[in-house]
């Protein structure tokens, strides 16, 4: 019994220490479905709209969007294929690395794969974390990557959120954000545009997934049954081995 | 008409090359014990794993730039505009870590039923080695798609050969062929991942079953089945491997096919295990991830090297974690090899182990903490005991009389000795009088004897009849 429990205390300081350390505030969880085409389609639009002034998805076509979307040109041009641009380009912006970090002091990174980097809920979160925070040299500050470089694109979208600061220990920590002045969109709306962009940064990350998850049913539908047939033929040649 | 013209081609071939010869001696003629059981799939499935490697590992090849400025892009390039490019890389990332899983499995049977001993170490050794070629060719591909922790992983591992005396230093430089990770090194690592390990893997693997089919396979209960022959010289206890263990095995790669397919399918990342996340940046000599881990299959060793405070005690300890496992045939020293025969105090020793191993794994992956390093110790000692005490077992473990003849691949509940055993029995019984079960289970054998599912039934029986005929000419 007594060994029973010191095993038992053995496994709970065990999984104490295999745990990682926490964040300071949880993610929010992300609804991200890259086969809603439409969510998609407007967070392209939000994309080239808010981002693309700055980030590049350099690993992608336009072309590529208008095939997974089902768009033609003329659609494209009118929602997000801004400018002097081919419809096979890639998704570059038009500011040069310098000019990057002579504003920002880094350049902007490329978004291709930053869902797949950090995540869904990282994006969602981080673009809902900015706060006022006037020391920064945008003014805003960022709860899910503090001190970040980039200032708060959406802010006219969202409006202004302030910090809700509490103390941890010694130290003054930001734990929370909340609105304190409305922006052109209802929370409810800004929620959804975000949704929008993470949706179209997640499928830009993977557009191979379009496919990916579509194909999977019939090659499992497919091995189900010769799993079957291969059970059974092995039943029949072994019903002779005792 | 035709299988005479079949006979005679069989004939020239025969007089030019052993066709026939090796046909029998191989497979339809080499006597292999018939108790296998599920722990005995793995050989097969790790060649299905290396043959899925190498043909995806082609098509990759002929898209993939080994060079430090192309390489990043030109995996995802593979990704998005390669025809089924995805595809090919996710096969190719899952079997990556589908081969560790396999192989573990696979030297976990060897140590669990002792088919490492006498007459059979030098499989042993033939495997040892391939395993060495594995975490060698692994450790170079991870460093193919040129990602953060590709490249950082790369440069801590190789700036472990500096904690060598003396020559440390230059043997890095030499092995990376720059003073950091860089073109140079993703060049060689593409060199040896491609050409140079598979070509040494390929000619062990032929060693391994050369090896193999000169002492016949061990089984679960560790008897020779040689010593019991009937008049005709076959073996009482043999079965031919070509159909019986040709078509079990098959039946155990689809099974694992299908475990695959959902990987590959629906979970390619599997949670930033098999594929990492840091991974999706480009590696950046200038930026330092935060937490620096190998790939899951690495975690176990790695713990090891963590564990111990001294850089140098460090890697040595790694090393000796696996050169240990190469003395394994000479280390135990029990005159029993199945598990099934010894006594509790091994049996112990290699549950202990089995824990340590999976706790250094698991250590591995997190941030280093007081707390578990503590523990990583602790699984370290563990491990280093349980193969360095494997000599002393015998002298105190009350090992069972062994069978003439082969028992069950699994034994039965009911014949298993032991208050434990008791308890799972009585855990199922309950299941089983469960009124949940029984109503399954009516269920089922309602759905069994619609006339719709014995017409499929029957039409099965007709394949399965016509593949049997079809295979035996």
């Amino acid at each position: 019994m007594r060994m029973r429990t010191a095993f038992g205390i053995a496994l709970l300081l065990f999984s104490l220490a295999a745990s990682a350390t926490e964040p300071v505030k949880p993610l929010e969880n992300a609804d991200v479905d890259i086969f809603d085409t439409e969510s998609v389609r407007r967070g392209a639009g939000f994309f080239s709209n808010y981002c693309m002034g700055c980030h590049s998805a350099r690993l992608i076509r336009y072309s590529r969007i208008g095939k997974d979307l089902d768009l033609d040109e003329d659609a494209m041009r009118r929602e997000f294929m801004f400018g002097n641009v081919k419809i096979h380009d890639y998704l570059e912006t038009s500011m040069s690395k310098a000019d990057g970090e002579n504003a920002f002091g880094v350049a902007p990174p490329d978004l291709s794969l930053v869902v797949r980097a950090r995540g869904a809920d990282w994006v969602y979160s981080y673009l809902k974390g900015f706060y006022v925070d006037l020391k920064r040299p945008f003014g805003v500050n960022n709860i899910v990557s503090p001190d970040v470089a980039m200032p708060n694109v959406l802010w006219a979208l969202q409006g202004v959120q302030e910090p809700v600061i509490k103390k941890v220990g010694e130290a003054d920590t930001v734990v929370d954000v909340r609105l304190v002045k409305k922006g052109e969109m209802s929370p409810k709306e800004f929620d959804q545009a975000v949704t929008d962009i993470v949706n179209f940064l997640a499928y830009v990350a993977e557009p191979s997934k379009l496919q990916r998850l579509p194909l999977g049913k019939y090659v499992l539908l497919f091995l189900v049954v010769l799993a079957i047939i291969m059970y059974r033929l092995k039943k029949e040649y072994w019903k002779d081995v005792h | 008409m035709a299988s005479e013209k079949a006979k005679a081609l069989l004939n020239w071939l025969d007089e030019r090359f052993p066709v026939t010869k090796l046909w029998e001696s191989q497979l339809t003629k080499y006597y292999v014990p018939k108790n296998f059981n599920f722990l005995y799939f793995f050989g097969s499935l790790a060649i299905l794993v290396l043959v899925n490697q190498i043909v995806t590992g082609v098509f990759l090849t002929m898209h993939y730039k080994p060079s430090a400025d192309l390489a990043f892009d030109s995996v995802e390039y593979i990704m998005r505009d390669v025809d089924y490019g995805w595809l090919l890389r996710y096969m190719h990332s899952t079997g990556a870590s589908m081969f560790f899983i396999v192989i573990y499995v696979h030297m976990f049977r060897a140590i669990f039923y002792g088919s490492f001993k006498k007459p059979r170490e030098l499989i042993w050794l033939f495997g040892m080695t391939l395993f060495l070629l594995l975490m060698a060719e692994a450790f170079m591909g991870y460093l193919l798609p040129w990602g953060q922790m590709s490249y950082w992983g790369a440069q801590v591992i190789i700036s472990l050969f500096g904690a060598i005396p003396v020559i440390g230093e230059g043997l890095a430089t030499w092995v990376r062929g720059d003073y950091v990770v860089a073109d140079a090194t993703l060049n060689r690592f593409f060199a040896l991942h491609v050409v140079g390990i598979p070509l040494a893997i390929l000619i062990l693997v032929v060693f391994h079953l050369v090896a193999l089919r000169t002492t016949g396979s061990s089984n679960p209960d560790g008897i020779e089945i040689k010593k019991q022959k009937a008049e005709n010289g076959v073996p009482i206890d043999g079965i031919p491997f070509h159909p019986y263990y040709t078509v079990k095995d098959l039946y155990a790669a689809v099974i694992f096919l299908i475990v695959c397919s959902i990987i590959i399918f629906y979970m390619p990342e599997v949670g930033g295990y098999f594929l990492e996340h840091p991974n999706f940046e480009p590696a950046n000599p200038a930026a330092t991830p935060e937490h620096i881990q190998p790939v899951w299959y690495f975690t176990p060793f790695y713990s090891v090297l963590r564990a111990i405070p001294n850089k140098l005690g460090g890697v040595m300890a790694m090393g000796a974690s696996i050169v240990l496992l190469f003395l394994l045939p000479w280390l135990d020293r029990s005159p029993v090899k199945s598990i099934r025969y010894r006594g509790t105090i091994f049996k112990v020793a290699l549950a202990l182990f089995v824990v340590s191993f999976f706790g250094l794994g698991i250590l591995g992956t997190k941030p280093v903490t007081p707390t578990s390093t503590a523990f990583a110790r602790l699984f370290t000692f563990i491990y280093f005991a349980f193969l360095l005490l494997m000599p002393f077992y015998p002298r105190f473990e009350q090992t069972k009389p062994i069978p003439e003849r082969l028992a069950e691949p699994v034994i039965p509940l009911r014949k298993r000795e032991g208050r434990h055993w008791r308890m799972v029995e009585r855990g199922l019984e309950a299941i089983r009088t469960s009124p949940a079960w029984q109503g399954a289970k009516r269920r089922l054998e309602a759905i069994a004897t619609h006339p719709q599912c014995q017409n499929v039934k029957e039409r099965l029986s007709t394949v399965i009849e016509r593949l049997k005929t079809y295979g035996s000419k």
